[in-house]
C-alpha cells in the first residue's frame, strides 16, 4: 500500500513505518507478502501503538518531523486508491500533502493546530484498552472464550473503537468482514457517526 | 496446599503472584487511577494506563515511543528514525 510511496520519498530523509493492529503475524503476513516493503513493517498483536496513539481505526497515520515531534495528528489515509470504492476515500489528497512537507515545499499544521486537531482518550476509552489487553492476553494463553466477554466488554465501553469492536472479530470467531461487521457498521452509521473520520483539513 | 496463583499483567508484562497480592496490586492501581480489567475465575488482572498519561504524552507533541517486531520477529524502535521524517501508518487485515 506504501511503498511506492517510500520509493518515490526516501531520497529525502523519509521513511514509513506501518504498524499491523492484528491478531497474530500470520494475519499480517499474506498483506506484507504481497507490498514487499523496503521500510519497516510491524506487527503490533497487544495494541501497542492504538494505545499510546489513541488510535480507534484502521487505517489512521500521523507524521512525525525529523525531531520526533507529532506535526500532522491521527488522519485517515489510504496508501492507494484499492479501496476508495468501499470507503469514498482518496489516496491523491493526503499523498500530495504529505510530499510537499517531506520535500519542504510546505509547513505542517503547526504545533496549536496540531494539538487543536488531536483527540485525547478519556479515562473509559483507557478502561476498554484494559479490558482488550486481558482479553488479548486471555487469548493468547488459549483461553477464547474467557478472552471474548471482556473484548465485548471493550467494545461495549468504547463503541467508537473499531481496532477492538471490529479488531477483535476474528478472536471472536466472526467474520469481520461479514454479516456481523455490516450491521455494527449500519447501526453505528445511522445513528449519525461517520466510520472514517479524516482530519477536516 | 499452595495458594493458587495469578497473572498481573502490567506495562505489557505477565507477572505471576499469589492471588491475594495480584488482586491487592489491582486494587491499588485502580486506585491510583490506572485503568483496571480483573478476571476472578481467570485469576488473571490487567494494569493500563491512566487516560491522563496517555493524554499529557500526546498533548506534549512528543510522538510517544514504541518498539515492535517485524514478520521475523527482529525488533524495531521509532526512535531509531530520529532524523527522518516519519510517516506512521496502522493498519489491519480486517
Amino acid at each position: 500500500m506504501w511503498q511506492a510511496t517510500y520509493e518515490k520519498l526516501r531520497g529525502f530523509g523519509f521513511t514509513i513505518v506501518t504498524v499491523a493492529l492484528d491478531p497474530s503475524p500470520e494475519a499480517a503476513r499474506p498483506w506484507i507478502e504481497a507490498a514487499k516493503p523496503a521500510h519497516p513493517s510491524l506487527i503490533d498483536t497487544r495494541h501497542v501503538v492504538a494505545d499510546l496513539y489513541n488510535m480507534v481505526n484502521v487505517p489512521t497515520i500521523v507524521w512525525i518531523d525529523a525531531r520526533g515531534r507529532i506535526v500532522r495528528p491521527n488522519d485517515v489515509a489510504f496508501g492507494t486508491d484499492t479501496f476508495k470504492h468501499i470507503t469514498g476515500l482518496e489516496a491523491a489528497k493526503h499523498l500530495g500533502a504529505l510530499e510537499a512537507w517531506v520535500r519542504g515545499e510546505a509547513p505542517p499544521l503547526g504545533e496549536a493546530r496540531t494539538r487543536a486537531l488531536q483527540i485525547l482518550p478519556t479515562e473509559t476509552d483507557q478502561h476498554a484498552r484494559a479490558e482488550f489487553g486481558l482479553g488479548q492476553w486471555l487469548f493468547a494463553c488459549g483461553r477464547a472464550e474467557a478472552a471474548a466477554r471482556h473484548f465485548e466488554r471493550a467494545g461495549e465501553l468504547a463503541p467508537h473503537d473499531f481496532t477492538i469492536r471490529r479488531g477483535t472479530m476474528p478472536m471472536r470467531g466472526v467474520d469481520p468482514m461479514g454479516p456481523a461487521f455490516r450491521e455494527m457498521l449500519g447501526a453505528w452509521t445511522k445513528a449519525g457517526n461517520p466510520y472514517y473520520k479524516p482530519l477536516p483539513e | 496446599m499452595t495458594e493458587p496463583g495469578f497473572t498481573l499483567i502490567d506495562d505489557g508484562r505477565a507477572i505471576e503472584v499469589a492471588q491475594a497480592a495480584g488482586v491487592e496490586r489491582a486494587t491499588r492501581a485502580q486506585e491510583a487511577g490506572r485503568p483496571v480489567a480483573i478476571d476472578l475465575a481467570e485469576r488473571a488482572a490487567y494494569l493500563g494506563v491512566a487516560a491522563a498519561t496517555r493524554a499529557a504524552a500526546l498533548a506534549s507533541l512528543e510522538a510517544p515511543d514504541f518498539t515492535l517486531p517485524d514478520l521475523d520477529g527482529r525488533p524495531h524502535t521509532l526512535s531509531a528514525h530520529r532524523g527522518k521524517k516519519v510517516l506512521l501508518v496502522a493498519y489491519a487485515s480486517w
